[in-house]
């Protein structure tokens, strides 16, 4: 493997990272694209719907014309709004969720991520910080509607970023690595996916990561049928745009973490390793739309109720369980 | 003594929130203003009127003929309801006699009207609580008897169907055989909502338990329909005081145990069953052929007096109380809404519950704005 992070910084390396972190953007702006279009697709079958088919063949470029429309909108600002903080909030929200696809290993030959020794808690220490972004969005609004989503939104990440951070520390006690790419290469020499070992590490994995994507049936923040849309009501054109992207760019480093942690990753046999992680990945994703179609939506309190009583100690026990079984198996 | 000192305790301020007029889930053009503190409510004042058409006044200035399309657009989710109880009230004061086949095709259409209500109740209800998918589906099962509805009077949503003596047209070739094939299809789908919704854990979170009121409550707030039928009371005008010829038909009056949103739920799931069971004995006893106007006078003119008659709507108690001058037009009308009198508790059932729960309660409640604002 080339670790283009670890070679001197030269004109052909710093080209090698502008270049990876263009094609990162792309790639990822395309599987937001074809998320979206897929979420509509799959929802509108559960729902005896047909989906979008008029724009391009197959409905393929709807969401490539949803995307134009959202950008030519009017940039609206509330006139008591507090500008500068509106303007920022979506950019703050943003960027995190960008970021920390550097840390996620999408093939064994990957050139564009960085090998970062502790990837498994830079993802959960940067992914915190977009709550700053929806916060000061609610917040600059002006808006009430939009103050309690932000204040939801605040409560319920930092709730689940606890259970999150605590499910993924039984992975890393059986890979003995925090590094991601570590972690993807201990269950391809075992040939043990970790999903099996740490099945209850998983479940609260899954529901904790479902909240933290704040997708239903905990998806309290832009709660429509409560708070009309929480705390992007005000937001319009491309600036919501931006939270739109925030929120599918999580879902696919989530299921690039969900496949990372707990399916082996890149690794599989017969297809190339970044085919098994797309797939991979693409289980998750469609898993979380599958909820979306299913689920009603969870109480404020329930929810929270839900993180500190169920989940957190089911995170412990787990951590406990996997320890007692490294030191004496 | 407590541990921490008033003053170092957090400070929350109080909040007014305009929940409506144009919220997703006012299910119409409903304000409610609340006090809030952090999300709970603390108080909570309904106010009402955004839709006002002043049909009740306006009624004065028509013939009684004329005043049917007008009901259409109060509870326009059961018009064929609202059509049958105007019809109703004059032809108990004129004591005029309906024709046998349209006794039958007014009770197939109004329970079939009740079943399409209820589906919405149910769908909407779900996407309040943030679940969409059962929305759609009941509109698909909404759109068969919608489209059986379009065929047999031209109509959607204001049917003005009923006429002073009975209906206007009979059922067109093969219309009843329609309705037949729909009622074992819809048990069906019945069954599926009940898989899909009732034994969903988080939806019996939501509602078990949230908005409780009993009985003696309901009754002192003038409440009807499955709004009171959910605190145990059985009382449904088609049992109680029959009108029609409901007296002719086997079918139960479901009442729930707790008065709270989780019965007011079910209860519109039930109801449906029992409303197919009475659609399916009327398409067994309907006779083959007859008039389905009776004789009526061309110019109604209804005796002096007061005249009241209520039946069970969709949402309650629906009545219509007229007072006539002898003239050809009511010289006064006053229309008894449930939707209106079901709203009176919910600032009462509002006071310390959590926003969230704001919607879960006024969702139970099942109301239509045509027909609060009147």
């Amino acid at each position: 493997m080339w670790h283009w992070e670890a070679n001197p910084l030269n004109v052909s390396s710093v080209l090698a990272m502008i270049i990876g972190g263009v094609v990162i953007l792309l790639l990822t702006l395309g599987v937001v694209t074809y998320s979206i279009l897929w979420q509509r697709k799959l929802i509108g079958w559960i729902q005896w719907r047909i989906g979008p088919n008029r724009v391009g063949p197959l409905g393929l470029l709807q969401t490539v014309a949803d995307v134009i429309k959202l950008l030519i909108k009017e940039d609206v600002v509330p006139a008591k709004a507090d500008r500068a903080m509106f303007l920022l909030a979506p950019i703050i929200a943003f960027v995190p969720s960008f970021t920390v696809l550097a840390a996620i290993p999408f093939s064994a030959h990957h050139v564009f991520t960085a090998n970062i020794s502790i990837g498994a808690l830079f993802y959960v220490a940067l992914s915190a910080i977009t709550i700053h972004g929806v916060m000061l969005g609610a917040w600059a609004s002006n808006n009430k509607y939009s103050l309690i989503g932000g204040m939801r939104s605040a409560a319920q990440l930092i709730s689940y970023e606890i259970p999150l951070g605590l499910s993924i520390v039984g992975v890393v006690l059986m890979a003995g690595s925090i590094n991601l790419n570590d972690i993807v290469e201990a269950q391809a020499k075992s040939g043990l996916w970790y999903v099996i070992p740490q099945i209850l590490g998983f479940i609260v994995f899954m529901i904790a990561s479902t909240a933290e994507l704040s997708r239903t049936p905990f998806d309290l923040p832009e709660a429509e049928s409560e708070l009309v849309a929480g705390y992007h009501t005000e937001y319009s054109g491309f600036r919501f745009a931006f939270f739109m992207l925030t929120e599918y760019v999580y879902l696919f480093a989530m299921a690039g973490l969900f496949a990372t942690l707990y399916l082996g990753g890149w690794s599989g046999p017969l297809l190339p390793g970044w085919l098994w992680f797309a797939i991979k990945a693409f289980l998750y994703i469609s898993f979380q739309f599958w909820l979306q179609a299913t689920m009603p939506r969870m109480r404020v309190d329930q929810l929270m109720s839900f993180s500190w009583k169920v989940l957190l100690p089911l995170a412990l026990v787990n951590i406990v369980i996997t320890a007692v079984v490294k030191a004496f198996v | 003594m407590s541990l921490i000192d008033e003053k170092d305790q957090v400070r929350t301020e109080e909040m007014l929130l305009n929940v409506g007029p144009q919220h997703p889930s006012t299910h119409g053009v409903f304000r409610l203003v609340v006090k809030i503190s952090g999300e709970t409510i603390i108080d909570a004042e309904p106010v009402i009127g955004y839709l006002h058409r002043g049909t009740e006044k306006l009624a004065e200035d028509l013939q009684y003929t004329q005043i049917i399309p007008y009901t259409d657009r109060l509870d326009y989710l059961a018009a064929m309801l609202n059509n049958y109880a105007l019809c109703h009230t004059v032809e108990e004061a004129l004591g005029l006699e309906i024709p046998e086949r349209a006794e039958y095709l007014r009770v197939i259409v109004m329970e079939l009207n009740r079943i399409a209500s209820h589906l919405l109740f149910i769908g909407t209800y779900l996407l309040d609580l943030g679940a969409m998918s059962p929305f759609l589906y009941v509109f698909a099962e909404r759109e068969r008897i919608v489209q059986m509805f379009n065929e047999l009077c031209g109509a959607r949503l204001t049917y003005n169907y009923m006429r002073i003596g009975g209906v206007k047209w009979d059922a067109p070739p093969g219309w009843l055989d329609k309705v037949r094939a729909f009622v074992p299809h819809m048990r069906e789908q019945l069954k599926m909502y009940d898989d899909l919704i009732t034994g969903n854990e988080i939806f019996l979170n939501r509602v078990r338990g949230i908005g409780v009121y009993d009985t003696e409550t309901a009754l002192a707030y003038g409440m009807s329909g499955i709004n009171l039928r959910s605190t145990g009371f059985e009382w449904d005008l088609r049992r109680k005081k029959p009108y029609s010829i409901y007296d002719r038909f086997d079918f139960e009056v479901p009442v729930g145990k707790n008065g709270d949103c989780f019965d007011r739920y079910y209860l519109h799931l039930l109801e449906m069953r029992e409303s197919l069971k009475i659609v399916e004995q009327a398409l067994d006893q309907i006779p083959e052929s007859g008039p389905v106007l009776g004789k009526v006078p061309k110019l109604i003119r209804v005796p002096a007096g007061e005249y009241y008659s209520g039946i069970e709507g969709a949402r309650g108690e629906l009545g219509f109380y007229i007072v006539s001058d002898g003239k050809d037009k009511p010289y006064r009308m006053k229309i008894r809404k449930p939707s209106f009198l079901n709203l009176q508790l919910l600032p009462k059932l509002l006071r310390g519950q959590s926003m969230a729960n704001l919607i879960a309660i006024l969702g139970a409640v099942d109301i239509v704005l045509g027909e609060v604002d009147a």
